[in-house]
């Protein structure tokens, strides 16, 4: 078998495809469902009733939305430039360490001039953070995969050495936990009593401005440009390694954001279950969006729909909320399979 | 201080160093079979996991020893047959499909172990591999009990850096591997088909990744609970770099590597909690990225690492 | 070697009516062609007439759409890689099919073991590969590294893996586009022997002169089709030409130069290796309205000069002198900013990004002058704008600015690197393999744009592996082996084998190039 590249894709390709890998990724799921006794449809129902089915699982969702449109865009924007960030889930925990260092009384500062002061500070720490690795690729070769996934390890290590020594709050009944952020550094909420919270809005935000990033600067021009091709690019004149760095510094401090705002918006202090793996799932959100940052917000609210979804589901079906994880990772493998057949043509002879 | 240095020279020491470093020596060799083929694995995290829980289960449910480490293995060469399909025929990103299988091997091993174990509190136990002595050689002193008093699993493990450096380097099945990493063409040219080769590498090394994993749960310990491989797969990745891609020095490595990771666990019950036992911790992810840096430079990796390969394309 | 003459020599290969298809392209369109015992067929025609798809699908690495094979009277099974190799056909691909980390005994049994026995059989292997490789003059250490082999060693570690294998018959695609005309000569020698000794031979190839030489027949192809047959004694080199390329060879009138002043000066510069040799201590000097030709072998200090004066790499050692001054950093955009125009080696690797549009090419080396970007934002507009021209003023054939460039012909890519170099005219002008897998017409046009640059008074620097090419454009000539400069030569002051013997390293000393 062979793969021909398509001139250009057809439309129907790229609804066709896409389509087929959100039911591949069904079927499988509707297998697994099966296999742990219960029906799908119930299931596939109760997980759909649970994200989008009431105000309040709507409002749940956007509020998990959040933190993977901002770990989502970090992904989409590093893969674009070709630096494989896996590092977001230790970006995102560097930003709420910032978050909390500097909002839980040591700055005093109206909001105004609190909030932008500990977003500046969580980006810059989330960004110091990969450029790290993004040196080591550049200087020394090494692989960023693996250095950004070792550091995951480390900081979150890191953090728990905070969080037991000078972070821990000395109210905090002995919990490995920070103190609660002071109001001035809180994000408003958005519907009075409901968790969906200012953070929403700034992820969107965001989204929208690497958008423009991506496709209307000569920054984006030059991203683009080093992941397509880097040697054609360093050739043409590109500072490659500059360019690198600056994307590590966009993709990191985008990532510390989700930190920033699930901790300034919704949880007030930081524990060790701050994330349950939004840097990874960042991965599959970025994919799902075939790496368009507006496409991002969508796919994030998607797979935060599975998330709250699947969780709610499991308390009345007796599926264990792992499924949600699952149905996630193979979409992930099933959308890269339809995206290459979207733009290749598989010829068997 | 002198306490710390003579920890070097206790059996139980190194009776531990070479316990850590059997996990990864499977993982290790698994990986570099991989990447020797050109593909790199990034599946190897979930892989573990997924081989941990299926070998103990096997033996959970009843099943010898033996068969649940075969058993882990062929779950390893499923992933790993999934792996190979999309990343060799299909050409698909090996750093963002590693990360999905990856991603749900985990997934789906927890999804299992809530369907099949719905009820338990403290995860149940097996009787995992005990550690046989290998007459004569386990009398050696210190290096005898270290090297010859372990699991049979450990043995094993040796035995797979032996066969895998014989094949790699003596047999026609191993060179193919290594030609299909220097060069597909060269190996196609030759009428043996690259897909094969590189699936069937991809396969046989996510089986020892597989083991590995079952390792943890068959003969470090004697159960399975999440989270139980913890960056051991990464590791391994770092650990092939750090050995240039030969069975012989990434097996050294990971013994060094396992044994710097012995030494801060007893160092840090000497030190009795003045420095922060997530310093120690760290340590091990530490080191390797420093094994990375200093290696990497000049490191020779296999040429076509990473790059696909398309029928009659030169 | 004249069994096409003997009835009676049995055929050994016969294609009939080979067609294959890709979308509305026809590669091949009902190709036939036999080859007779003891004989040596030419495959003539220009870059994609068809040569290497008809090859592929010999080798079962794509499928005809119509037509049969037949191999020593029985027919190959459509498809299948192995089977071409298991009827004794053996190919030497022009880029070779070696795994550089590994030595030349393991790459030759490759695959000629059951893949699952226990050893390599290496006593026996050596023995054979000795005695095959001194019967027909194929020296080679079986024990050596790939890496550490010449280009020539190389080429026979190809030839040697066929014959181990029993073949019987050999294709050799375009095998002395990388020799020195002595080496070519070597290779012509073994050839000889293997048709003695009963073997057939295909060779591919699109000079004219070497076909003459070496075959009994000529068959050419041209466009896909077949253009026409020959038996070589009887038929004139315009003859084959005109059917090469279908009517008169384009033919550029080179006119005298007249050298200007210093424009572009290399003094004792070191560099590191880059897929090849590194430059050791060399120094040149390009004057305006001169073309200079380097002429040398593959992996000589080619790639390294090129990438030294593109930006890319950095010396070691030594100085560079534009326009009289000395360059302080030397980099891509130094290099732009002091006026160069380069066109890389690769057309596909180095000179175009395959996934973005024409016109995110074309500005790739000027976006951020205020011509194409204000504060920090480009002006996709005035981008197209400058696309639109270069696709007029080159006679590009795309589809519209906004199409992908991978979706163009090597041609058309040539054309748009053409473009971005040469806009502004610049005075320096570095052409590295500018013609390498190009068609006659696409070649006549890139040699064109050259002169036209010289006779404005550009300095043209031209890195060529075709001594043809270079003899017919260069004002002078430097030739580079192991990274040295032989002393530069005019046009005309010295013949083809002089030229060979510097290409080998003969009379080019380690302190040759301080003078030149």
């Amino acid at each position: 078998m062979r793969l021909e590249p398509r001139a250009t894709p057809s439309a129907a390709a790229t609804i066709l495809w896409p389509a087929a890998a959100i039911g591949a990724t069904i079927v499988f799921s509707s297998l697994l469902v099966m296999i742990a006794g219960a029906s799908p449809f119930t299931v596939f129902f109760l997980v759909f009733k649970g994200a989008a089915g009431s105000q309040f699982a709507l409002v749940e969702t956007l509020t998990r939305a959040t933190p993977l449109i901002f770990t989502g865009l970090a992904v989409a924007v590093a893969f674009r430039a070709r630096l494989w960030n896996i590092g977001a889930e230790a970006q995102l925990y560097l930003g709420a360490v910032m978050t909390v260092v500097l909002g839980t009384g040591a700055v005093t500062l109206p909001s105004a001039g609190l909030i932008p002061l500990i977003m500046l500070a969580a980006m810059l720490t989330g960004a110091l953070a990969l450029l790290g690795p993004a040196i080591l690729k550049t200087r020394f070769g090494v692989d960023e995969v693996v250095t950004t996934l070792l550091l995951n390890f480390i900081i979150l290590l890191f953090v728990s050495m905070l969080l037991e020594g000078i972070l821990k709050d000395p109210m905090g009944l002995g919990w490995p936990q920070s103190k609660r952020v002071i109001a001035e550094a809180q994000l408003p909420r958005l519907i009075q009593g409901k968790r969906l919270h200012f953070g929403f809005i700034l992820a969107i935000v965001s989204a929208i401005i690497v958008w423009v990033i991506m496709k209307k600067t000569v920054l984006g021009y030059e991203m683009r440009a080093v992941g397509h091709n880097a040697e054609a690019a360093r050739f043409a004149g590109i500072p490659v390694n500059r360019v690198i760095a600056k994307t590590a510094l966009l993709s990191g401090g985008l990532a510390a954001l989700a930190g920033f705002s699930e901790v300034a918006g919704l949880k007030g202090n930081l524990t060790l279950d701050l994330s349950p793996g939004y840097g990874y799932t960042g991965i599959v959100v970025a994919m799902l969006a075939l790496l368009n940052p507006l496409g991002v917000i969508a796919a994030a609210i998607f797979v935060a729909g599975i998330f709250v979804g699947a969780d709610a589901m499991s308390r009345s079906a007796n599926v264990p909320s792992y499924i949600a994880e699952v149905m996630v990772a193979t979409s992930l493998l099933t959308m890269v399979t339809a995206i290459m057949l979207m733009r290749y043509r598989v010829r068997w002879r | 201080m002198i306490e710390a240095f003579e920890i070097l020279f206790t059996a139980s020491f190194w009776v531990a160093a070479i316990r850590i470093a059997s996990p990864l020596i499977f993982a290790t060799m698994g990986e570099l079979i991989c990447e020797r083929a050109g593909v790199l694995n990034l599946g190897i995290e979930g892989i573990m996991v997924a081989g941990a829980f299926s070998g103990w289960f096997t033996v959970y449910m009843g099943g010898d020893l033996w068969t649940g480490v075969f058993v882990a293995a062929m779950t390893g060469a499923m992933f790993g047959l999934l792996h190979g399909f999309l990343t060799v025929p299909l050409g698909l990103s090996q750093h963002v499909t590693g990360i999905g299988v990856t991603l749900l091997a985990t997934s789906l091993t927890y999804f299992t172990y809530r369907i099949l174990l719905p009820e338990v509190t403290s995860p149940p136990k097996i009787e995992p591999f005990e550690p046989f002595a290998v007459p004569l050689l386990s009398d050696i002193p210190v290096l005898g009990p270290a090297l010859f008093n372990q699991t049979p699993l450990t043995y094993l493990a040796y035995l797979t850096v032996a066969v895998v450096a014989l094949v790699l380097y003596r047999t026609p099945v191993g060179v193919a591997v290594r030609a299909v990493g220097e060069n597909p063409s060269a190996v196609e040219a030759q009428g043996i088909s690259v897909t094969a080769i590189r699936i069937g590498a991809v396969m046989a090394g996510s089986a020892l990744m597989a083991i590995g994993g079952a390792f943890l749960t068959m003969s470090a310990f004697n159960s399975f609970f999440f989270e139980m491989i913890n960056g051991r797969g990464w590791i391994a990745i770092a650990l092939v770099v750090f050995g240039s891609w030969r069975p012989g020095k990434a097996l050294i490595g990971a013994i060094l590597f396992a044994a710097f990771d012995a030494y801060q666990v007893r160092l840090q019950q000497i030190t009795g909690g003045v420095i922060p036992y997530q310093i120690f911790l760290m340590m091990p992810f530490v080191l390797s990225i420093v094994a990375l840096v200093v290696v990497a430079r000049r490191a020779t990796y296999p040429k076509a690492l990473m790059i696909p390969y398309q029928k009659g394309e030169r | 070697m004249d069994a096409s003459r003997r009835p009676e020599a049995e055929t050994v290969l016969r294609l009939s009516g080979i067609t294959k298809r890709f979308g509305s392209l026809v590669a091949n369109d009902a190709i036939s062609l036999t080859l007779k015992r003891g004989e040596v067929v030419a495959l003539l025609g220009e870059n994609g007439a068809g040569k290497t798809t008809l090859m592929n699908i010999l080798f079962g690495h794509y499928t005809a759409d119509e037509g049969e094979i037949e191999a020593f009277g029985t027919p190959l099974p459509p498809g299948d890689p192995h089977a071409a190799l298991a009827a004794g056909i053996g190919m030497v691909h022009q880029h070779f099919t070696l795994a550089d980390q590994m030595t030349v005994l393991e790459n030759i049994v490759l695959g000629t073991r059951p893949i699952w026995s226990l050893n390599l059989g290496k006593a026996n292997a050596r023995v054979r590969i000795r005695t095959l490789a001194s019967d027909y003059g194929l020296e080679v250490d079986p024990d050596r590294m790939i890496s550490d082999l010449s280009v020539g060693e190389r080429q026979r570690v190809e030839i040697l893996k066929a014959l181990y294998r029993e073949a019987r018959i050999l294709i050799l695609d375009e095998p002395t586009a990388v020799l020195t005309p002595m080496e070519t000569e070597a290779l012509f020698a073994t050839l000889k022997k293997l048709v003695a000794a009963g073997l057939s031979v295909i060779f591919i190839s699109h000079k004219l002169g070497e076909v003459q030489s070496v075959a009994d027949r000529v068959v050419v192809l041209r466009g896909g089709k077949l253009a026409g047959e020959r038996v070589t004694d009887q038929a004139t080199r315009r003859e084959l030409a005109e059917l090469m390329v279908g009517g008169q060879l384009p033919v550029n009138e080179v006119g005298p130069a007249s050298p200007g002043e210093v424009l572009f000066e290399l003094k004792n510069v070191s560099t590191r290796g880059l897929g090849g040799s590194a430059l050791r201590n060399i120094s040149m000097q390009l004057r305006g309205g001169e073309i200079t030709g380097l002429a040398g072998i593959s992996g000589n200090g080619q790639a390294a000069l090129a990438a030294l004066i593109a930006g890319t790499l950095e010396a070691r050692d030594g100085d560079i002198v534009v326009h009289g001054q000395k360059a302080s950093r030397w980099s891509p955009r130094a290099a732009l900013a002091n006026g160069l125009g380069r066109i890389p080696e690769d057309r596909h690797a180095t000179g175009m990004i395959g996934d973005m549009s024409v016109a995110e090419n074309v500005i790739s080396e000027a976006y951020r002058s205020p011509r194409f970007s204000r504060l920090g934002f480009l002006d996709w507009k005035a981008a197209v704008r400058f696309a639109d021209d270069i696709i007029k003023a080159y006679d590009v054939k795309c589809p519209s600015p906004e199409a992908r460039v991978r979706l163009l012909s090597g041609g058309n890519m040539q054309k748009l690197i053409l473009g971005r170099a040469l806009d502004g005219d610049p005075d320096v002008i570095l052409a590295s393999q500018p013609t390498r897998g190009l068609d006659v017409g696409a070649v006549a046009y890139v040699h064109a744009r050259l002169i036209e640059a010289r006779d404005r008074g550009a300095a043209v620097l031209l890195i060529s592996e075709d001594l043809d090419e270079i003899q017919v454009l260069s004002d002078r000539i430097l030739v580079i082996h192991r990274g040295h400069l032989s002393e530069p030569s005019s046009r005309g002051e010295l013949t083809v084998m002089e030229l060979g013997e510097l290409m080998a390293g003969h009379g080019i000393e380690e302190g040759a190039s301080d003078a030149a």
